[in-house]
């Protein structure tokens, strides 16, 4: 399992190259919503990508309320 | 009519297949208005079905193949009525979205839908009552209805009865929770994925086989493959009704649609 400081930074790489955000624009505390511009549907699609980056399944119920990237990456930690 | 082009369906008749593409902003919510243009379409199959042997649903839309109910429109509708009218307002629609999804449903024909992105609810629902589905890599499936009181009312649970596991149809149903193309696949849902953007080229690609066959034999073989689960479809639209008319239920529409903050209020 990858520690969770590689998963963060695969979550922000990702997250910059499908927004096309500068990756050094991204920071681990920073709300996605806020930082990438993007509305529920578009964080459906990030959730959607993500999953297949880390072949993993995250119901979306786990991310009510989480805007920023750690928590995002620690959600995803904890299903590798 | 072989052709029409509407505000939010356009269908046509390109090799063989009919098309029918949704394209209302921003997800295709399935509302007052997009019900007619279905009901529309369900009037036109008989003339449609004279020249091809193949139907496709897809969207237009980025976001998605289809957001499911307007809820929006089902919460605003109902504000000032009184309870019984509103009961009365949603059973009239849900009776009339059943005729036309048991419509496309019963076709003699093979119907595909071609789907991407946000196939949610009543999406997710018109999506089932097709043959053959063939997602793109981003599709993302979900059957929210119970996170706000109700259940799937556009005959989703009776087909997904039909189609799937009853243990899956309990996790879909009971969590909903929303899972994407490689789970869809895995439990049978989905029978092809496609690249991202390409549903509709693989979908009339399979149109194209399928056309090859002899339409009689396709026809008898669909009928003895995929009953119509009218009687459970009917016992659906009863218990949305009377799950509707609980109070819990306004309350849930009533912060759905309120809700202001960046995701959507799914408890």
């Amino acid at each position: 399992m990858p520690a969770l400081d590689q998963t963060l930074d695969e979550v922000l790489n990702l997250a910059a190259a499908h927004f096309k955000v500068p990756r050094e624009k991204l920071a681990p505390d920073d709300d996605f919503f806020k930082t990438l511009g993007i509305d529920s549907l578009q964080a459906l699609d990030l959730l959607t990508r993500l999953e297949h980056h880390f072949r993993i399944e995250l119901p979306d119920y786990e991310l009510q309320g989480v805007s920023d990237f750690r928590t995002l990456a620690e959600r995803i930690q904890s299903r590798l | 009519m072989t052709e029409h082009k509407g505000e939010m369906l356009s269908w046509q008749i390109v090799n063989g297949a009919i098309e029918l593409g949704l394209h209302r902003e921003p997800c295709n919510e399935i509302g007052s208005a997009m019900l007619e243009e279905l009901e529309q379409f369900a009037g036109a199959l008989p003339e449609l079905m004279k020249g091809a042997h193949a139907l496709i649903l897809h969207s237009a839309r980025p976001a998605g193949f289809c957001a499911g109910a307007d809820l929006r429109e089902l919460y605003q509708r109902a504000r000032g009525m009184e309870k019984a009218e509103a009961l009365r307002g949603v059973r009239d629609f849900l009776e009339r979205i059943h005729h036309v999804m048991n419509a496309i449903d019963a076709l003699p024909l093979t119907t595909i839908a071609a789907v991407h992105g946000v196939t949610f609810g009543g999406g997710f629902e018109l999506a089932l009552v097709c043959d053959i589905i063939i997602a793109d890599r981003m599709t993302r499936f979900c059957f929210p209805e119970l996170r706000l009181g109700l259940i799937p009312g556009f005959g989703g649970i009776p087909r997904l009865k039909r189609d799937l596991g009853n243990a899956v149809v309990r996790d879909l149903l009971l969590t909903g929770r929303g899972f994407n193309v490689m789970k869809a696949q895995q439990i049978g849902l989905v029978s092809q994925i496609a690249a991202e953007g390409e549903a509709l080229r693989v979908a009339r690609a399979t149109a194209s086989q399928v056309g090859k066959f002899d339409r009689a034999t396709t026809a008898a073989a669909k009928k003895f493959v995929k009953p119509i689960p009218y009687e459970e479809l009917k016992q659906e639209i009863d218990i949305f009704c009377d799950l509707y008319a609980q109070p819990a239920v306004e309350e849930g529409l009533r912060r759905f649609v309120e809700n202001e903050g960046p995701q959507p209020y799914l408890p």
